[in-house]
C-alpha cells in the first residue's frame, strides 16, 4: 500500500498539506507520483500568487498525463520550489520532502479541518482514489 | 544474421553529404540575374550559407525508399489505437484526389475557374450536414483541435452577440485533451465535470456546476469509455435550461453513422474528424481536417469565407460581418475534403450504417475474448472501443505500457494507453469496421498470450520489443532534455 504520512492532511485530488508555523506546505502524494510515472515538468505560480482551495495553482507533466495541481487551502503562495524547474525527478523520488511545490499563507483557518486526515485518505485510495 | 533493410538503415540526410555533389541540373537563367544583396534587405540576409545536404537523385530516392520500408501503417499492419478509428483507406480517394482538376488547380484560382472543387465542397458539407443533423458545416477547420476551437468560438460569439458575460465552459473527466485545450485557447476557464463509476457524467456534479456563467459543455459520445451516454438527451436539457450550449467532440463519431445524429440529440456544434471517420490519411500527422457543423443559431458567426450556391453556380462568401473570422490559409485541407467525398459517396447510406454495426461488433468481439484476461474498464457491451485496465497484470509487475511494447514483438501496433486518465493502466482498443475476424482474432491471441506470460514470464514483457529497429526508447529522458533537430558536426 501506499506511503501515508500520518502528520499530513490530503486532499480528494492527490495533495498533500503539511502545517509549519502558521503556513501550509503543499506538494503531491507518493500514490500521485506513482500513479503519474516519471515527472518531467512542474508549472508553479511566483511567489506572491493567490491561492484559492480546490483551485488549480500549477501543473505537473508526466511521460503519461499532465495534471492540473489543486491548493489544498486558500491563501497567498508565498514560496515555491525552484529546484523543481531543473529536477522535477524530485517529485518521484522524495514526494514528501525535496519533492514540495509551494507554502501558503492560509487566510481561512476553517479550510485545514475540510482536509482528509491520512486514515481518510486511505480509504479514499481503497474506494479507488477518483 | 540476413540482412534486414528495415532493422539495420539509420542513416540521416545530412550524413549522406558529399561536398558539390548535386540532384539537378539547371538551364541557364533567361532573365537578368541579380544578387540577393540589391534586392533583400542586410537585416534578412545570412552570413553564412545554409547547410543542405549535397546528394544526387538516386541518394534521395534510396534514403526515402529504405526510410519507407521502415514504416508501420495501416497498409501493412493493423492499428488499434483507440479513439483515433485507424481504418483502412480506400485507394479510389487517392485517384480522386489525384484527378488533375482537383489536384492540380490553384487555391487562388477564381471562383468561375473552380466551379467543379466549389461545389465538390458544397455537396460535402451538405453531406456532412445530412449524416450529423446539423444545419451548417464549415469544412475550414484543419484538423479536429481546430473544429473544437471553431466551435468555441462561434460558441464564444454567439453569448456575446446576446450580450450574456459567461466564462467558464465544462468538460468531463474523461475528455480528449484537446476539449480542455481549445477551450482554453478561446479564453475560457475550464471546469471538470466527474464521471461516475461507469464513466459516464455525474449528473449531480454537472448540475453544480451549471451556472449562469457557464458557455458551453464539450462532450464526447460515445465517451473515451467507449460507451453511449445512456442520459445524453437529458444532459443536454439540463443544459439548454440554462442557456448552456452543448458541443459534441466527434471523434468517436464512427460508432453512430447512420443510427443515430448528434443535431437530433440536441447539440448545437458538433466537429467530425475526416481522417478517422471518413477515411482521410490519419497516421503521419495528416494533414487532417476537422470540419464543425452547427445548428442555424449560430450561422451568422462560422468561419468567412462560405461556400455557397446561386442557382447552379458555386462561390465564396466573404460578406459575414459576424464572422468569427479565417482559420487556415485557403479554404481548409481541399484534397482531404475529396477523399472524405469518395468515401461517403462509394459507401452511400447504407453503407455508412454498416460501418458504425461493424465497428461495434469487432470491438464488442475483442472485448468478449479479453474480458476473462484483462479487466474491463466499464461495463460492456461498448460501442466502437473498448477500454481494458491492465491493474491485474500490474500486480504482476507487467504494466500497460509494457504490454503495448511486448505487441509490436507480436506484429501489432500497440492500443492507446493511460487514456483515458480516469482508468489505471488503461489499454484502449479500437479495432474498426474494416478488419477482418481473422485479424482480430489474431490481435486477441497475442493479447492473452501477454496475459499469460505475465504470470510465467513477465521479464520477456518488461524487455520488450526486441524485433523493432530501435530497442525501448528513454521517454523520460526525451521529454527531460528534448533534442529535437540534427546540428552539423553534434
Amino acid at each position: 500500500m501506499s506511503n501515508i504520512p500520518t502528520d499530513l492532511r490530503y486532499t480528494r485530488d492527490h495533495e498533500w498539506a503539511k502545517r509549519e508555523g502558521g503556513n501550509v506546505r503543499v506538494g503531491i502524494t507518493h500514490y500521485a507520483q506513482e500513479q503519474l510515472g516519471d515527472v518531467v515538468f512542474v508549472e508553479l505560480p511566483k511567489a506572491g500568487a493567490p491561492a484559492a482551495q480546490r483551485q488549480s495553482f500549477g501543473v505537473v507533466e508526466s511521460v503519461k498525463a499532465v495534471s492540473d495541481l489543486y491548493a489544498p487551502v486558500s491563501g497567498k503562495v508565498v514560496e515555491v520550489n525552484a529546484e523543481l524547474g531543473k529536477t522535477p525527478e524530485l517529485v518521484n523520488q522524495d514526494p514528501y520532502g525535496r519533492g514540495w511545490m509551494i507554502v501558503i499563507k492560509p487566510s481561512n483557518a476553517a479550510e485545514w479541518d475540510q482536509l482528509l486526515t491520512a486514515k481518510q485518505y486511505e480509504e479514499f485510495l481503497a474506494q479507488g482514489g477518483h | 544474421m540476413p540482412y534486414d533493410n528495415a532493422k539495420t538503415y539509420d542513416k540521416l540526410i545530412f550524413e549522406l553529404s558529399s561536398p558539390g555533389r548535386v540532384g539537378y541540373s539547371l538551364p541557364a537563367p533567361d532573365v537578368p540575374v541579380e544578387p540577393a544583396r540589391a534586392q533583400v534587405p542586410a537585416a534578412y540576409l545570412r552570413r553564412e550559407p545554409v547547410e543542405l545536404p549535397e546528394v544526387s537523385e538516386l541518394d534521395v530516392v534510396r534514403h526515402y525508399s529504405r526510410l519507407s520500408q521502415m514504416n508501420y501503417g495501416l497498409d501493412t499492419h493493423f492499428y488499434p489505437l483507440g479513439s483515433c478509428t485507424m481504418k483502412y483507406n480506400p485507394k479510389i480517394n487517392e485517384d480522386m484526389a489525384r484527378l488533375a482538376g482537383f489536384g492540380r488547380l490553384h487555391p487562388l484560382a477564381p471562383d468561375a475557374l473552380a466551379q467543379g472543387a466549389l461545389r465538390l465542397m458544397h455537396e460535402l458539407a451538405g453531406m456532412l450536414a445530412e449524416i450529423s443533423g446539423m444545419d451548417t458545416v464549415s469544412l475550414q477547420p484543419a484538423a479536429g483541435a481546430q473544429g473544437e476551437l471553431a466551435g468555441v468560438l462561434m460558441i464564444k460569439a454567439y453569448h456575446e452577440a446576446n450580450r450574456e458575460k459567461r466564462t467558464k465552459v465544462l468538460v468531463p473527466d474523461s475528455a480528449h485533451g484537446t476539449n480542455p485545450a481549445s477551450t482554453a485557447v478561446a479564453g475560457y476557464e475550464v471546469i471538470e465535470v466527474k464521471s461516475d463509476a461507469n464513466g459516464e457524467v455525474d449528473l449531480g456534479d454537472l448540475a453544480r456546476h451549471l451556472g449562469p456563467d457557464v458557455a458551453a459543455f464539450m462532450i464526447t459520445v460515445p465517451n473515451t469509455l467507449g460507451n453511449f451516454e445512456p442520459r445524453i438527451v437529458e444532459i443536454i436539457e439540463m443544459c439548454h435550461a440554462r442557456g448552456v450550449q452543448v458541443y459534441m467532440d466527434g471523434a468517436n463519431l464512427n460508432a453512430v453513422l447512420g443510427i443515430t445524429r448528434p443535431g437530433d440529440l440536441g447539440f448545437d456544434v458538433c466537429h467530425f474528424n475526416l481522417h478517422k471517420t471518413f477515411t482521410t490519411p490519419h497516421g503521419g500527422g495528416g494533414p487532417g481536417a476537422g470540419p464543425v457543423g452547427i445548428k442555424a443559431h449560430l450561422e451568422p458567426f462560422l468561419p468567412a469565407p462560405v461556400v455557397v450556391k446561386d442557382g447552379d453556380r458555386y462561390a465564396l462568401d466573404w460578406k459575414r460581418p459576424k464572422s468569427i473570422g479565417k482559420l487556415q490559409a485557403f479554404w481548409g485541407n481541399f484534397g482531404m475534403h475529396v477523399r472524405a467525398y469518395t468515401y461517403i459517396r462509394t459507401m452511400g447510406p447504407d453503407g455508412l450504417r454498416a460501418v458504425s454495426e461493424n465497428a461495434v461488433l469487432n470491438a464488442n468481439y475483442i472485448m468478449k475474448r479479453l474480458e476473462s484476461h484483462f479487466d474491463v474498464a466499464a461495463p460492456g457491451p461498448c460501442m466502437h472501443e473498448c477500454v481494458l485496465s491492465a491493474r491485474r497484470q500490474k500486480r504482476l509487475g507487467v504494466t500497460a505500457m509494457d504490454i503495448a511494447k511486448r505487441l509490436l514483438d507480436l506484429g501489432f501496433y500497440a492500443p492507446s494507453t493511460y487514456f483515458p486518465l480516469i482508468v489505471e493502466e488503461a489499454l484502449m482498443i479500437e479495432p474498426t469496421e474494416t478488419e477482418s475476424k481473422e485479424t482480430l482474432d489474431a490481435f486477441c491471441d497475442a493479447m492473452i498470450q501477454i496475459a499469460k506470460e505475465a504470470e510465467t514470464n513477465p521479464e520477456v514483457i518488461r524487455s520488450a520489443p526486441v524485433t523493432t529497429p530501435v530497442r525501448r526508447l528513454d521517454q523520460t529522458r526525451a521529454a527531460r532534455e528534448p533534442n529535437l533537430r540534427w546540428r552539423p558536426g553534434a
